[in-house]
Protein backbone atom coordinates (compact mmCIF):
# COMPACT_ATOMS: atom_id res chain seq x y z
CA UNK A 1 0.00 0.00 0.00
CA UNK A 2 1.46 3.65 -1.07
CA UNK A 3 0.44 6.13 1.38
CA UNK A 4 -0.17 9.07 -0.69
CA UNK A 5 0.27 11.63 1.77
CA UNK A 6 3.58 10.04 3.01
CA UNK A 7 6.07 12.78 2.20
CA UNK A 8 4.35 15.62 3.40
CA UNK A 9 6.41 16.15 6.23
CA UNK A 10 4.43 15.55 9.50
CA UNK A 11 7.50 15.77 11.59
CA UNK A 12 8.23 19.41 10.86
CA UNK A 13 4.89 21.62 11.03
CA UNK A 14 6.39 24.58 9.19
CA UNK A 15 6.89 23.27 6.22
CA UNK A 16 3.00 22.43 5.61
CA UNK A 17 0.69 24.59 3.34
CA UNK A 18 0.15 27.87 5.19
CA UNK A 19 -3.79 27.29 4.67
CA UNK A 20 -3.48 23.91 6.07
CA UNK A 21 -4.00 24.40 10.39
CA UNK A 22 -1.15 23.42 12.01
CA UNK A 23 -2.15 20.37 14.59
CA UNK A 24 -1.14 22.82 17.18
CA UNK A 25 -3.61 25.52 16.23
CA UNK A 26 -6.42 22.45 16.41
CA UNK A 27 -5.28 21.31 19.63
CA UNK A 28 -5.51 24.66 20.84
CA UNK A 29 -9.18 26.02 19.11
CA UNK A 30 -10.51 22.31 20.36
CA UNK A 31 -9.31 23.24 24.17
CA UNK A 32 -11.25 26.13 23.75
CA UNK A 33 -14.05 24.33 22.56
CA UNK A 34 -14.08 21.60 25.13
CA UNK A 35 -14.13 23.90 27.73
CA UNK A 36 -16.84 25.78 26.77
CA UNK A 37 -18.92 22.89 26.16
CA UNK A 38 -18.22 21.51 29.44
CA UNK A 39 -19.59 25.02 31.05
CA UNK A 40 -22.73 25.49 29.07
CA UNK A 41 -23.69 21.58 29.61
CA UNK A 42 -23.04 22.28 33.16
CA UNK A 43 -25.22 25.30 33.53
CA UNK A 44 -27.86 23.91 31.44
CA UNK A 45 -27.81 20.70 34.23
CA UNK A 46 -27.76 23.23 37.01
CA UNK A 47 -30.84 24.98 35.98
CA UNK A 48 -32.40 21.50 34.88
CA UNK A 49 -31.35 20.55 38.30
CA UNK A 50 -32.99 23.46 40.56
CA UNK A 51 -36.04 22.88 38.27
CA UNK A 52 -36.22 19.28 39.51
CA UNK A 53 -35.35 19.90 43.65
CA UNK A 54 -37.59 22.13 43.08
CA UNK A 55 -40.38 19.69 42.25
CA UNK A 56 -39.26 16.89 43.48
CA UNK A 57 -36.55 17.73 46.42
CA UNK A 58 -39.36 16.24 49.24
CA UNK A 59 -39.71 13.24 47.89
CA UNK A 60 -38.50 9.81 49.18
CA UNK A 61 -35.19 8.60 47.25
CA UNK A 62 -35.82 5.65 44.80
CA UNK A 63 -32.40 4.12 43.24
CA UNK A 64 -32.21 0.72 44.59
CA UNK A 65 -34.39 -0.69 42.66
CA UNK A 66 -33.74 -0.40 38.98
CA UNK A 67 -36.52 0.07 36.52
CA UNK A 68 -34.75 1.83 33.73
CA UNK A 69 -35.83 5.55 32.60
CA UNK A 70 -38.83 6.12 30.54
CA UNK A 71 -38.69 6.60 26.82
CA UNK A 72 -38.98 10.46 27.07
CA UNK A 73 -35.76 10.55 28.84
CA UNK A 74 -33.98 7.90 26.42
CA UNK A 75 -33.50 9.29 22.85
CA UNK A 76 -31.92 12.78 21.43
CA UNK A 77 -35.30 13.44 20.04
CA UNK A 78 -37.54 13.15 23.19
CA UNK A 79 -35.07 15.03 25.33
CA UNK A 80 -34.88 18.03 23.24
CA UNK A 81 -38.80 18.28 22.74
CA UNK A 82 -39.39 17.87 26.27
CA UNK A 83 -36.42 20.11 27.38
CA UNK A 84 -37.51 23.18 25.58
CA UNK A 85 -40.88 22.68 27.45
CA UNK A 86 -38.88 23.41 30.45
CA UNK A 87 -39.53 19.46 32.18
CA UNK A 88 -36.72 19.63 34.84
CA UNK A 89 -35.51 16.25 34.14
CA UNK A 90 -35.34 16.50 30.56
CA UNK A 91 -33.48 19.44 30.62
CA UNK A 92 -30.64 17.96 33.17
CA UNK A 93 -30.82 15.46 30.31
CA UNK A 94 -30.01 17.61 27.79
CA UNK A 95 -27.02 19.36 30.03
CA UNK A 96 -25.79 15.27 30.12
CA UNK A 97 -26.14 15.11 26.35
CA UNK A 98 -24.24 18.28 25.72
CA UNK A 99 -22.03 16.71 27.92
CA UNK A 100 -21.77 13.73 26.08
CA UNK A 101 -21.53 15.96 22.55
CA UNK A 102 -18.45 17.46 23.78
CA UNK A 103 -15.74 14.35 22.70
CA UNK A 104 -17.80 13.90 19.87
CA UNK A 105 -17.31 17.95 18.59
CA UNK A 106 -13.82 17.20 19.23
CA UNK A 107 -13.41 14.16 17.14
CA UNK A 108 -15.79 15.96 14.16
CA UNK A 109 -13.30 19.05 14.08
CA UNK A 110 -10.48 16.53 13.97
CA UNK A 111 -11.64 14.79 10.61
CA UNK A 112 -12.23 18.60 9.34
CA UNK A 113 -8.68 19.66 9.91
CA UNK A 114 -7.40 16.59 8.62
CA UNK A 115 -9.34 17.10 5.84
CA UNK A 116 -8.03 20.27 5.52
CA UNK A 117 -4.35 19.28 5.83
CA UNK A 118 -5.46 16.71 2.86
CA UNK A 119 -4.35 13.68 5.14
CA UNK A 120 -6.39 10.79 3.37
CA UNK A 121 -4.98 8.36 5.54
CA UNK A 122 -6.24 9.84 9.07
CA UNK A 123 -9.28 11.49 7.49
CA UNK A 124 -10.47 7.44 7.09
CA UNK A 125 -9.53 7.00 10.50
CA UNK A 126 -11.03 10.04 12.11
CA UNK A 127 -14.03 9.34 10.10
CA UNK A 128 -14.33 5.21 11.50
CA UNK A 129 -13.91 6.77 14.91
CA UNK A 130 -16.30 9.15 14.37
CA UNK A 131 -19.04 6.73 12.70
CA UNK A 132 -18.86 4.63 15.59
CA UNK A 133 -19.57 7.33 18.07
CA UNK A 134 -22.37 8.15 16.25
CA UNK A 135 -23.80 4.49 15.84
CA UNK A 136 -23.49 4.72 19.71
CA UNK A 137 -25.40 8.03 20.39
CA UNK A 138 -28.43 7.61 17.96
CA UNK A 139 -28.38 3.74 16.65
CA UNK A 140 -27.56 1.38 19.23
CA UNK A 141 -30.43 0.10 21.31
CA UNK A 142 -30.09 -3.18 23.66
CA UNK B 1 -34.00 9.73 53.25
CA UNK B 2 -35.20 12.82 50.96
CA UNK B 3 -34.24 13.12 47.45
CA UNK B 4 -32.61 16.78 48.40
CA UNK B 5 -30.52 15.18 50.87
CA UNK B 6 -29.38 12.10 48.99
CA UNK B 7 -28.62 14.53 45.96
CA UNK B 8 -26.24 16.55 48.61
CA UNK B 9 -24.95 13.84 49.66
CA UNK B 10 -24.07 12.38 46.28
CA UNK B 11 -22.71 15.74 45.41
CA UNK B 12 -19.98 15.56 48.13
CA UNK B 13 -18.92 11.92 47.96
CA UNK B 14 -18.76 12.83 44.08
CA UNK B 15 -16.18 15.81 45.60
CA UNK B 16 -14.48 13.97 47.49
CA UNK B 17 -14.22 11.15 44.90
CA UNK B 18 -12.87 13.81 42.05
CA UNK B 19 -10.15 15.22 44.24
CA UNK B 20 -8.79 11.92 45.30
CA UNK B 21 -8.61 10.56 41.79
CA UNK B 22 -7.40 13.67 40.35
CA UNK B 23 -4.46 13.61 43.22
CA UNK B 24 -3.75 10.19 42.97
CA UNK B 25 -3.86 9.69 38.97
CA UNK B 26 -6.32 6.69 39.47
CA UNK B 27 -9.44 8.91 38.11
CA UNK B 28 -12.82 9.05 40.12
CA UNK B 29 -14.64 6.83 38.62
CA UNK B 30 -12.79 4.41 40.20
CA UNK B 31 -14.29 5.20 43.38
CA UNK B 32 -17.72 6.60 41.89
CA UNK B 33 -19.46 3.22 41.54
CA UNK B 34 -18.47 1.29 44.93
CA UNK B 35 -19.66 4.39 46.50
CA UNK B 36 -23.40 4.50 45.04
CA UNK B 37 -23.03 0.83 44.94
CA UNK B 38 -22.27 0.36 48.61
CA UNK B 39 -22.80 3.23 50.67
CA UNK B 40 -25.93 4.63 49.00
CA UNK B 41 -26.96 1.39 48.02
CA UNK B 42 -28.35 2.45 43.96
CA UNK B 43 -28.23 -0.46 41.87
CA UNK B 44 -25.01 -0.67 39.89
CA UNK B 45 -26.52 -0.23 36.33
CA UNK B 46 -27.55 3.98 37.56
CA UNK B 47 -24.44 4.13 39.24
CA UNK B 48 -22.25 2.89 36.03
CA UNK B 49 -24.25 5.55 33.61
CA UNK B 50 -23.66 8.33 36.20
CA UNK B 51 -20.23 7.79 36.13
CA UNK B 52 -19.21 7.56 32.70
CA UNK B 53 -21.29 10.90 32.28
CA UNK B 54 -18.70 12.19 35.37
CA UNK B 55 -15.93 10.39 33.16
CA UNK B 56 -16.77 12.62 30.53
CA UNK B 57 -16.75 15.87 32.24
CA UNK B 58 -13.47 14.94 34.09
CA UNK B 59 -11.74 14.82 30.53
CA UNK B 60 -13.17 16.88 28.77
CA UNK B 61 -12.71 19.80 31.77
CA UNK B 62 -8.91 18.40 31.86
CA UNK B 63 -8.35 19.21 28.13
CA UNK B 64 -8.16 22.64 28.34
CA UNK B 65 -5.31 22.61 30.53
CA UNK B 66 -3.40 19.82 28.85
CA UNK B 67 -4.09 21.46 25.29
CA UNK B 68 -1.95 24.87 26.62
CA UNK B 69 1.31 22.09 27.73
CA UNK B 70 0.88 20.70 23.86
CA UNK B 71 1.68 16.81 24.37
CA UNK B 72 -0.98 15.45 23.13
CA UNK B 73 -0.18 13.09 19.77
CA UNK B 74 -3.89 13.18 18.19
CA UNK B 75 -2.62 10.80 15.64
CA UNK B 76 -1.97 8.14 18.00
CA UNK B 77 -4.75 9.45 19.76
CA UNK B 78 -7.24 8.83 16.95
CA UNK B 79 -5.80 5.65 15.67
CA UNK B 80 -6.37 4.02 19.03
CA UNK B 81 -9.83 5.09 19.18
CA UNK B 82 -10.79 2.54 16.87
CA UNK B 83 -9.58 0.33 19.42
CA UNK B 84 -11.28 1.65 22.41
CA UNK B 85 -14.75 2.97 20.66
CA UNK B 86 -15.23 -0.29 19.32
CA UNK B 87 -14.39 -2.24 22.53
CA UNK B 88 -16.70 0.50 24.34
CA UNK B 89 -19.84 -0.47 22.36
CA UNK B 90 -18.95 -3.79 22.73
CA UNK B 91 -18.86 -3.46 26.47
CA UNK B 92 -21.75 -1.50 26.90
CA UNK B 93 -23.46 -3.97 25.01
CA UNK B 94 -22.16 -7.04 26.96
CA UNK B 95 -23.60 -5.33 30.21
CA UNK B 96 -26.97 -5.46 29.09
CA UNK B 97 -26.33 -9.27 28.72
CA UNK B 98 -24.44 -10.49 32.03
CA UNK B 99 -25.54 -10.21 35.23
CA UNK B 100 -25.44 -7.46 38.04
CA UNK B 101 -23.26 -9.91 39.86
CA UNK B 102 -21.13 -10.48 37.29
CA UNK B 103 -20.37 -6.69 36.72
CA UNK B 104 -19.93 -6.47 40.60
CA UNK B 105 -16.97 -9.17 39.95
CA UNK B 106 -15.23 -7.76 37.53
CA UNK B 107 -15.61 -4.73 38.71
CA UNK B 108 -13.62 -5.42 41.98
CA UNK B 109 -11.08 -6.98 40.14
CA UNK B 110 -10.25 -4.15 37.82
CA UNK B 111 -10.40 -2.28 41.35
CA UNK B 112 -7.21 -4.61 42.81
CA UNK B 113 -5.25 -4.39 39.65
CA UNK B 114 -5.72 -0.72 39.35
CA UNK B 115 -4.57 -0.14 42.97
CA UNK B 116 -1.90 -2.24 41.96
CA UNK B 117 -0.57 -0.60 38.92
CA UNK B 118 -0.46 2.75 41.36
CA UNK B 119 2.25 1.51 42.55
CA UNK B 120 4.35 0.45 40.04
CA UNK B 121 6.49 3.24 39.26
CA UNK B 122 6.39 4.94 35.85
CA UNK B 123 10.02 5.70 34.87
CA UNK B 124 10.83 7.81 32.30
CA UNK B 125 11.92 5.39 29.59
CA UNK B 126 14.40 6.55 26.80
CA UNK B 127 12.06 8.04 23.32
CA UNK B 128 15.08 7.02 20.97
CA UNK B 129 15.16 3.20 19.14
CA UNK B 130 13.56 2.80 15.83
CA UNK B 131 10.39 2.79 15.33
CA UNK B 132 7.42 -0.31 14.68
CA UNK B 133 6.53 -0.41 10.88
CA UNK B 134 3.34 0.56 11.44
CA UNK B 135 4.79 3.43 13.80
CA UNK B 136 6.23 4.61 10.70
CA UNK B 137 3.92 3.99 8.12
CA UNK B 138 1.09 5.91 9.80
CA UNK B 139 3.44 8.80 10.74
CA UNK B 140 2.70 8.16 14.93
CA UNK B 141 6.03 9.71 15.73
CA UNK B 142 6.22 13.13 17.20
CA UNK B 143 8.11 15.58 19.35
CA UNK B 144 7.21 17.15 22.89
CA UNK B 145 8.77 20.11 25.10
CA UNK B 146 11.84 19.37 27.10
CA UNK B 147 13.69 22.13 28.68
CA UNK B 148 16.02 21.59 26.02
CA UNK B 149 13.87 22.56 23.50
CA UNK B 150 11.51 20.21 21.40
CA UNK B 151 12.51 16.25 21.39
CA UNK B 152 11.77 13.57 18.85
CA UNK B 153 10.38 10.35 20.26
CA UNK B 154 9.84 6.89 18.71
CA UNK B 155 7.14 4.84 18.80
CA UNK B 156 7.20 0.98 19.25
CA UNK B 157 4.88 -2.06 19.53
CA UNK B 158 1.84 -0.57 17.89
CA UNK B 159 -0.22 -3.41 17.56
CA UNK B 160 0.25 -4.43 21.06
CA UNK B 161 -0.57 -1.07 22.06
CA UNK B 162 -3.69 -1.10 19.82
CA UNK B 163 -4.83 -4.82 21.07
CA UNK B 164 -5.02 -3.42 24.94
CA UNK B 165 -6.76 -0.59 23.93
CA UNK B 166 -9.32 -2.41 22.73
CA UNK B 167 -9.27 -4.16 26.30
CA UNK B 168 -9.75 -1.06 27.92
CA UNK B 169 -12.46 0.36 25.82
CA UNK B 170 -14.27 -3.24 26.81
CA UNK B 171 -13.69 -2.00 30.36
CA UNK B 172 -14.80 1.25 29.70
CA UNK B 173 -18.28 0.28 28.47
CA UNK B 174 -18.94 -2.30 31.19
CA UNK B 175 -17.97 -0.83 34.00
CA UNK B 176 -18.38 2.73 33.01
CA UNK B 177 -14.73 3.94 34.43
CA UNK B 178 -11.84 5.95 32.41
CA UNK B 179 -9.67 2.51 32.31
CA UNK B 180 -6.93 4.76 32.86
CA UNK B 181 -4.82 2.18 34.14
CA UNK B 182 -4.94 0.25 31.33
CA UNK B 183 -4.42 3.03 28.79
CA UNK B 184 -1.66 3.64 31.03
CA UNK B 185 -0.22 0.13 30.50
CA UNK B 186 -0.59 0.49 26.52
CA UNK B 187 1.08 3.84 25.80
CA UNK B 188 3.88 3.76 28.74
CA UNK B 189 4.98 0.03 28.82
CA UNK B 190 4.18 -1.13 25.02
CA UNK B 191 4.24 1.76 23.11
CA UNK B 192 7.28 3.53 25.27
CA UNK B 193 5.63 6.75 24.87
CA UNK B 194 7.38 9.96 26.91
CA UNK B 195 5.27 10.05 30.22
CA UNK B 196 3.21 13.08 29.55
CA UNK B 197 2.69 12.18 25.78
CA UNK B 198 0.70 9.33 26.82
CA UNK B 199 -1.11 10.84 30.12
CA UNK B 200 -2.83 13.77 28.06
CA UNK B 201 -3.37 11.58 24.91
CA UNK B 202 -4.98 8.74 27.17
CA UNK B 203 -6.63 12.02 28.64
CA UNK B 204 -8.10 12.22 25.29
CA UNK B 205 -9.23 9.38 24.70
CA UNK B 206 -11.03 9.26 28.01
CA UNK B 207 -13.64 11.37 26.88
CA UNK B 208 -14.33 10.06 23.16
CA UNK B 209 -14.36 6.99 24.48
CA UNK B 210 -16.50 7.02 27.55
CA UNK B 211 -18.79 9.02 24.75
CA UNK B 212 -19.50 6.24 23.14
CA UNK B 213 -20.71 4.15 25.88
CA UNK B 214 -22.68 6.72 27.22
CA UNK B 215 -24.78 6.84 24.15
CA UNK B 216 -25.61 3.42 24.90
CA UNK B 217 -26.21 3.72 28.31
CA UNK B 218 -28.35 6.32 27.65
CA UNK B 219 -30.89 3.99 25.27
CA UNK B 220 -31.03 1.56 27.48
CA UNK B 221 -32.68 4.05 30.53
CA UNK B 222 -29.30 3.61 32.38
CA UNK B 223 -29.09 7.41 33.11
CA UNK B 224 -30.89 8.89 35.63
CA UNK B 225 -30.70 12.44 35.33
CA UNK B 226 -31.45 12.72 39.20
CA UNK B 227 -28.09 10.70 40.12
CA UNK B 228 -25.88 11.81 37.09
CA UNK B 229 -26.24 15.30 38.23
CA UNK B 230 -24.55 15.58 42.03
CA UNK B 231 -22.25 13.10 40.46
CA UNK B 232 -21.04 14.72 37.42
CA UNK B 233 -20.90 18.69 39.35
CA UNK B 234 -19.33 16.95 42.41
CA UNK B 235 -16.33 14.82 40.12
CA UNK B 236 -15.96 17.71 37.94
CA UNK B 237 -15.46 20.57 40.95
CA UNK B 238 -13.64 17.72 42.70
CA UNK B 239 -11.24 17.38 39.56
CA UNK B 240 -10.24 20.94 39.07
CA UNK B 241 -9.65 21.62 43.12
CA UNK B 242 -7.60 18.19 42.84
CA UNK B 243 -5.18 19.02 39.81
CA UNK B 244 -5.40 22.75 41.44
CA UNK B 245 -3.57 21.59 45.33
CA UNK B 246 -1.82 18.81 43.10
CA UNK B 247 1.68 20.79 43.48
CA UNK B 248 1.59 21.31 47.02
CA UNK B 249 -0.04 17.74 48.35
CA UNK B 250 1.69 14.79 49.72
CA UNK B 251 0.92 12.44 46.99
CA UNK B 252 2.65 9.46 48.02
CA UNK B 253 0.95 8.85 51.75
CA UNK B 254 -2.26 9.53 50.20
CA UNK B 255 -1.86 7.09 47.22
CA UNK B 256 -1.52 4.06 49.93
CA UNK B 257 -4.38 5.69 51.89
CA UNK B 258 -6.59 5.51 48.42
CA UNK B 259 -5.15 2.28 47.46
CA UNK B 260 -6.18 0.77 50.85
CA UNK B 261 -9.61 2.39 50.31
CA UNK B 262 -10.05 1.05 46.88
CA UNK B 263 -8.82 -2.92 47.48
CA UNK B 264 -11.59 -2.61 51.12
CA UNK B 265 -14.57 -1.73 48.50
CA UNK B 266 -13.31 -4.33 46.18
CA UNK B 267 -13.52 -7.08 48.38
CA UNK B 268 -16.91 -5.50 49.64
CA UNK B 269 -18.24 -5.39 45.84
CA UNK B 270 -16.77 -8.88 45.80
CA UNK B 271 -18.07 -10.73 48.44
CA UNK B 272 -21.52 -8.80 48.12
CA UNK B 273 -21.36 -9.84 43.61
CA UNK B 274 -20.60 -13.52 44.44
CA UNK B 275 -23.59 -13.43 47.08
CA UNK B 276 -26.04 -11.70 44.80
CA UNK B 277 -26.53 -8.33 47.17
CA UNK B 278 -26.37 -6.00 44.37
Amino acid sequence: MTDPTQNRGSQNHGQRDRTAWTDEQVELFVGNLLRVGVIVAATVAVIGGVLYLARYGSTVAQYHVFHGEPDELRSVRAVLRDAFHLRSKSVVQLGLLILIATPIARVALSLFAFVRQRDRTYVAITAIVLALLIYGLTGASA
Amino acid sequence: MTVLTLTTLIALGSFGAGMLGALTGLGGGMIIVPMLTLLFGVDIRYAIGASLVSVIATSSGAAAAYVREGYTNIRIGMLLEIATTCGALIGAYVAGLISTSAIAIIFSLVLVYSAYRSFQPRDEHGTGGASDRWAIRLRLEGTFPTPNGMQAYSVHRVPVGFSLMFVAGILSGLLGIGSGAVKVLAMDQAMRLPFKVSTTTSNFMIGVTAAASAGVYLHRGYIDPGLALPVMLGVLAGALTGARILTVAKVGALRTVFSIVIVGLAIEMLYKGIRGGL
